[in-house]
């Protein structure tokens, strides 16, 4: 049974912001489908009805006192960026750019 | 004394004693981890200076009287995805190149007020994606035991910094059995905590309803000392469990009188287990009942789903989690790109290896529009059903015993042509993630001179039964002791 095509795959790395080359991406529609056909061993199960896990401890929200605590240092975090100029990170042009 | 291979418990008896000093036992760690980098490649980055500087500290503490805690003194080496301030973390990943993380995981920073030394971060599959430690933008871990074979994954680092008797402690992160297959690969122990027990703020995140930090070390007392340390509620993480942390070595009395272990049916019969490992496991169960457990047969019908479920969930959310690595605040940014769309692209292709990318794409294609409900959701369904299976099986017992790995360890490249396979060897593993429950895997013998684990599963929030039993089989066995190198 095949699940994948290619035009999936490139949907899928656009959603994911990959950049896969020809042979990446034939290999990952491969991929993809031989751990679709694997995972449909779920579908041998009845599950209607039957509440989803998200969470496998159960808790309620906690609640704290809501006390102001010091940040990270806006210097220091801005220390990692690849580029920044003053306390901004520095991304390429977005307006009147077609790679919106 | 030498201090390669001691535990925890001698280290501080040497301590106390005044045989040596914090100094002379962090060097003599930093130079074993250095000298064995060729060889075993345990670690990505040590922290030379910073150890030494904290271990003169530890020793002036002791000198005027004053001692943190048990671990005082005590030389720890963390996984590569918990950040320490002022350190990089890389997740061994090109993605978080050049990253010096701002803060302290709370895990990390337990162990520092405890006064442990953090000596260096251990190697790890990307990410924390994958069952060998074969997965490392900085190239693999060996395991000890043989160096044509993986030390498993992915905290293939820290068990194997352990088992070469470089540290006697280490920190790893298990999302799908990543400490617990390794402690078994490289013959040592290794603890997942129950989900919440240990806080994953500053853990990288990779599934986060799956995610825990726990521990390596040579003995089960060495191991419930340091989950004892990093152990409690954290308000930084939401899904911190707000219960006291039991001080466990109150509850080692040696037997196991009053203590029922069950035997799942179907871990037993399940396709691909290698027979002498099940054969180790038996002669463990032997050893219990010697020393008073009574063991009942128990059955957890779901087990052959828990793979499928387990790759559904984590990759899903590995997909959300790894969307931050965007190129713009840290860590590597393409410089190969026009636009704005095209650079996160290129950023993520470059930056992420093929088994972080695969699974993005496996986790982003189940989230995707109109096929969330078959995959995601149906897993989640299974996953209560996964659940339900263990809340059945332990109303007539304590623990569970299980194999840890339906194999020892295997060579490089075994498993990497096929990812399937490779997923598969999480089979005794995953499902204590999927519940939620705590999991031990101790060393019980040797099968073609490399280590067989065997795993103790307990209800959520009781580690104390499975670290008792660990405790008293180590008591009556000396499995333990064996270790890479040393004679019989």
């Amino acid at each position: 049974m095949s699940h994948i095509n290619r035009s999936q795959i490139d949907r899928v790395a656009e959603l994911a912001r990959l950049s896969l080359s020809d042979e990446e991406a034939d290999r990952l529609s491969i991929e993809l489908d031989s751990f679709l056909g694997y995972v449909e061993t779920l579908n041998e199960l009845n599950t209607e009805g039957i509440v989803p896990t998200s969470h496998p401890i159960p808790l309620s929200t906690p609640m704290r006192d809501d006390l102001p605590e010091p940040p990270i240092d806006p210097e220091l975090a801005i220390r990692n960026a690849p580029e920044s100029a003053g306390s901004a990170f520095v991304v390429p042009k977005v307006i009147d750019s077609e790679s919106l | 004394m030498s201090t390669a291979f001691a535990t925890i418990d001698e280290l501080r008896t040497a301590l106390d004693s005044g045989k040596s000093s914090v100094v002379e036992i962090v060097t003599d760690c930093i130079e074993r981890a250095e000298a064995s980098q060729d060889s075993i490649h345990a670690f990505i980055g040590l922290r030379a200076a910073g150890a030494i500087d904290d271990a003169k500290r530890a020793d002036a503490r002791r000198a005027s009287g004053e001692v943190l805690s048990p671990l005082d003194g005590i030389p720890v080496a963390i996984k590569d995805n918990m950040v320490q301030a002022g350190e990089p973390t890389t997740c061994a990943s090109r993605i978080l190149e050049g990253f010096v993380s701002p803060y302290t995981a709370t895990a990390v920073e337990r162990l520092e007020r405890a006064g442990a030394i953090i000596i260096g971060r251990t190697n790890m599959d990307e990410f924390a994606m994958g069952s060998s430690t074969e997965h490392s933008h900085f190239g693999p871990t060996r395991n000890p035991w043989d160096l044509t074979r993986t030390p498993g994954g992915s905290s293939g680092g820290s068990a194997a910094a352990v088992a070469a008797g470089i540290v006697p402690a280490a920190l790893g992160s298990d999302t799908g059995g990543s400490i617990r297959q390794p402690a078994a690969f490289c013959g040592v122990v290794g603890m997942k905590p129950t989900y919440g027990r240990v806080s994953r703020w500053g853990l990288v995140a990779f599934a986060s309803s799956l995610d825990q930090i726990g521990a390596f070390a040579r003995t089960a007392r060495d191991c419930a000392e340091v989950i004892e340390v990093i152990a409690g509620h954290d308000h930084r993480d939401s899904t911190s469990i707000p219960a006291p942390v039991p001080h466990y070595a109150e509850s080692f009395h040696g037997d196991l009188n009053g203590v029922t272990l069950g035997i799942p049916t179907e871990y037993f019969e399940a396709e691909g287990v290698d027979s002498d490992v099940l054969e180790s496991v038996r002669a463990a169960i032997g050893q219990f009942e010697k020393a008073g457990a009574k063991t009942v047969e128990v059955s957890l019908p779901h087990t052959r789903y828990a793979i499928a479920t387990y790759y559904l969930i984590a990759n899903a959310e590995a997909s959300s989690n790894l969307a931050r690595f965007d190129g713009v605040r840290y860590g590597h940014r393409s410089r190969d790109a026009n636009g704005l769309t095209q650079m996160y692209r290129k950023t993520r292709s470059e930056g992420f290896g093929t088994e972080v990318q695969r699974r993005i794409v496996l986790g982003t294609y189940v989230l995707s529009a109109g096929y969330y409900d078959a995959y995601y959701r149906k897993a989640q369904q299974v996953r209560t059903l996964v659940r339900s299976d263990f809340e059945r099986a332990f109303e007539t017992c304590d623990a569970l015993v299980t194999p840890t790995s339906p194999e020892v360890a295997f060579a490089f490249g075994d498993k990497t042509d096929d990812p399937l396979t490779m997923y598969l060897s999480d089979i005794y593993t995953a499902s204590a993630n999927l519940a939620g429950i705590p999991g031990v895997s101790i060393p019980c013998g040797r099968v073609g001179g490399l280590p067989v684990g065997l795993q103790l599963l307990g209800k959520p929030l009781d580690e104390t039964t499975p670290l008792r039993v660990a405790d008293a089989y180590q008591r009556a066995t000396d499995h333990h002791l064996h270790h890479a190198g040393s004679s019989e």
